[in-house]
């Protein structure tokens, strides 16, 4: 059993369980010369320096209603589009519309950021081309307006995710007593007041848990989004910088080893004590769903 | 009577209508990418992307054929890689998932106590990139696209736990054990045969985890002749990206393909999953929907 389990948990301890001990570099003033483990510490000077700029302020913010946003409007549509399909009476339909609005999802963030580029792209973007001159309005230059990336990163995001939420919304709908439907239609309910009085509240349990296990994960942004879809453009930064798109830049493109670190042990951090909060209060509301 | 039936019509109809909207939503996009694809570098540049350009042309393909090593080399690798990381994966999440559904061993909660605390916690890029760069080397290797984070991670190994323990009988592993056969035996030959589903489950997403990605190469690849597609893809992203925003040197703009080849190499990057997608489809959605169960 033990050797079984060798390799995979080797695996664990190296990809996953050192790097957590590594969270003590953002207390270093990391000297390459010196190597890390000699550098000296630094105490909180890190920290102090993140926390200083306003950097810290809007990759925070910019983190967290970027995930609230997409927590809101996504279970909306998910849950939504979940009821559409369920209610379909063809069930090849179903499978069908399943099959299509997943694809998003599988593609590559690269692949989809070359489609955003095809519709943006200053003077060959189909926008520019062919929708706005419609309507009589000057060519935007998407890639150096910040104010219109958080309308573009919501709508990429939603578009790419609505496959799969509403596939996981179906499956519960699915599991719901077929009998509370059909006495409802003797009683002579619509489908409306099905929807609003069987669907939804039985759909409750889930939708909470999945919105609260969301929470949870508030602090981790979506790097391939928020990185490749602005294309890494410096004049978009202020609406499109998170927390992980700076770390990365801090540690590849900066060789700031102790701000990208500080910031990377801030989120590793907040970001553990607000799962398990979201767990605690899962359990809660429904001791079933709680992750542990 | 036929007033309800009326109104029932009317409700398919529009949940229909609304469907196919979004559905097309879903697809025009990438007939977008294929249809820029197609047209002509002229058309293209004057008058921009369309869904209705007013020539084709089929020079983008031609010139991949013809000319590009490079994109050869990348595609070769990307195969390489998604091959022996999902084989490789798949067996380190199995192996390690049988034994934690295994209701006689009796240190199975502390051990996917272990698994499961690193979806909780992590230490994040920096400590990461620090060890593999530092302490193995992966730095320019072919493992850099392998090893880290996509080999194995939690949430399949608790899948494929769940599976194994809710549809596995134990009295067939006592039965076959009764009869001699050791722990890998059963394993191999009893276990796996009876858990296909699964496996083409987890395999197929580990598969796609691999095909799709590009941070690895981000990270740990400097030197572009082990560039997998999507890293080239990412580079060709970044030079526009660079042409937009800085004084265009000579250089740079020669070795841009143009923006008819780019989305040929794009097309020819999701043309394997876009081909295959349908057989799989099936597996998609279930992993989706026993994901979501909890774990």
């Amino acid at each position: 059993m033990y050797m079984m389990m060798l390799p995979g948990l080797l695996y664990l301890l190296i990809n996953n369980y050192i790097p957590m001990t590594g969270l003590f570099i953002a207390f270093k003033s990391t000297d390459y010369s010196k190597g890390i483990f000699h550098s000296d510490w630094a105490g909180f000077e890190n920290f102090k320096y993140l926390f200083s700029t306003s950097d810290a302020w809007v990759i925070t913010r910019n983190t967290i209603l970027y995930n609230a946003t997409f927590i809101i409007l996504g279970t909306l549509l998910g849950v939504t589009v979940g009821i559409l399909l369920s209610e379909l009476s063809r069930k090849f339909l179903s499978r069908f519309y399943q099959t299509v609005l997943l694809l998003p999802q599988l593609m590559s963030i690269i692949i989809i950021a070359y489609i955003a580029y095809a519709f943006l792209s200053v003077d060959t973007g189909l926008i520019n081309k062919s929708i706005l001159p419609l309507f009589g309005i000057d060519p935007i230059s998407w890639y150096m307006e910040a104010s219109y990336w958080p309308f573009i990163l919501t709508f990429i995001y939603l578009w790419k995710g609505l496959g799969y939420s509403c596939i996981i919304y179906l499956a519960s709908i699915l599991g719901i007593d077929k009998s509370l439907y059909e006495s409802a239609e003797i009683d002579g309910a619509g489908k409306w007041r099905q929807i609003v009085s069987i669907t939804l509240p039985m759909l409750k349990p889930t939708i909470i848990t999945l919105v609260l296990m969301a929470i949870g994960t508030i602090f981790y942004a979506d790097f391939g989004l928020f990185y490749q879809i602005p294309m890494n453009s410096g004049a978009l930064y202020n609406t499109t910088n998170v927390i992980d798109t700076y770390v990365y830049r801090g540690l590849l493109q900066m060789n700031d080893i102790g701000m990208a670190s500080a910031a990377g042990a801030y989120q590793s951090v907040v970001g553990f004590m607000l799962i398990l909060l979201a767990n605690f209060i899962v359990r809660k509301v429904d001791k079933d769903n709680a992750l542990f | 009577m036929s007033k309800l039936i009326n109104g029932r019509a009317v409700f398919q109809i529009s949940i229909n209508f609304i469907l196919i909207m979004l559905a097309l939503a879903s697809i025009l996009p990438f007939l977008l990418l294929v249809i820029s694809s197609f047209t002509d570098e002229v058309t293209l540049t004057l008058r921009g992307y369309s869904f209705f350009p007013e020539k084709f042309s089929l020079d983008a393909y031609e010139y991949l054929f013809q000319q590009s090593t490079m994109l050869v080399r990348a595609y070769g690798i990307t195969l390489l890689v998604t091959t022996v990381g999902t084989s490789v994966g798949l067996l380190l999440t199995s192996m390690l998932a049988y034994p934690l559904s295994r209701r006689d061993f009796s240190k199975r909660n502390v051990f996917s106590f272990i698994v499961f605390f690193t979806m909780l916690f992590n230490g994040g890029l920096v400590p990461s990139y620090l060890m593999w760069t530092g302490f193995f080397h992966i730095k320019n290797t072919i493992f850099a696209l392998i090893v880290p984070n996509l080999l194995m991670n939690a949430f399949f190994v608790l899948l494929m736990k769940n599976y194994f323990s809710n549809n596995i009988p134990p009295e067939l592993i006592e039965a076959a054990e009764m009869d001699g056969a050791g722990e890998y035996k059963v394993f191999f030959q009893i276990i796996l045969p009876l858990s296909l589903p699964i496996l083409a489950t987890v395999g197929l997403m580990i598969g796609i985890n691999y095909w799709n990605d590009w941070t690895n190469g981000l990270y740990y690849l400097t030197n572009p002749n082990l560039f997998s597609l999507q890293n080239l893809l990412n580079r060709i992203l970044s030079n526009i990206q660079f042409l937009s925003t800085n004084t265009v040197s000579q250089k740079v703009t020669t070795e841009l393909p143009s923006t008819s080849i780019r989305m040929a190499i794009a097309v020819v990057g999701m043309l394997p999953i876009l081909v295959l997608y349908p057989f799989f489809q099936r597996y998609f959605v279930k992993g989706i929907t026993i994901g979501s169960v909890k774990g």
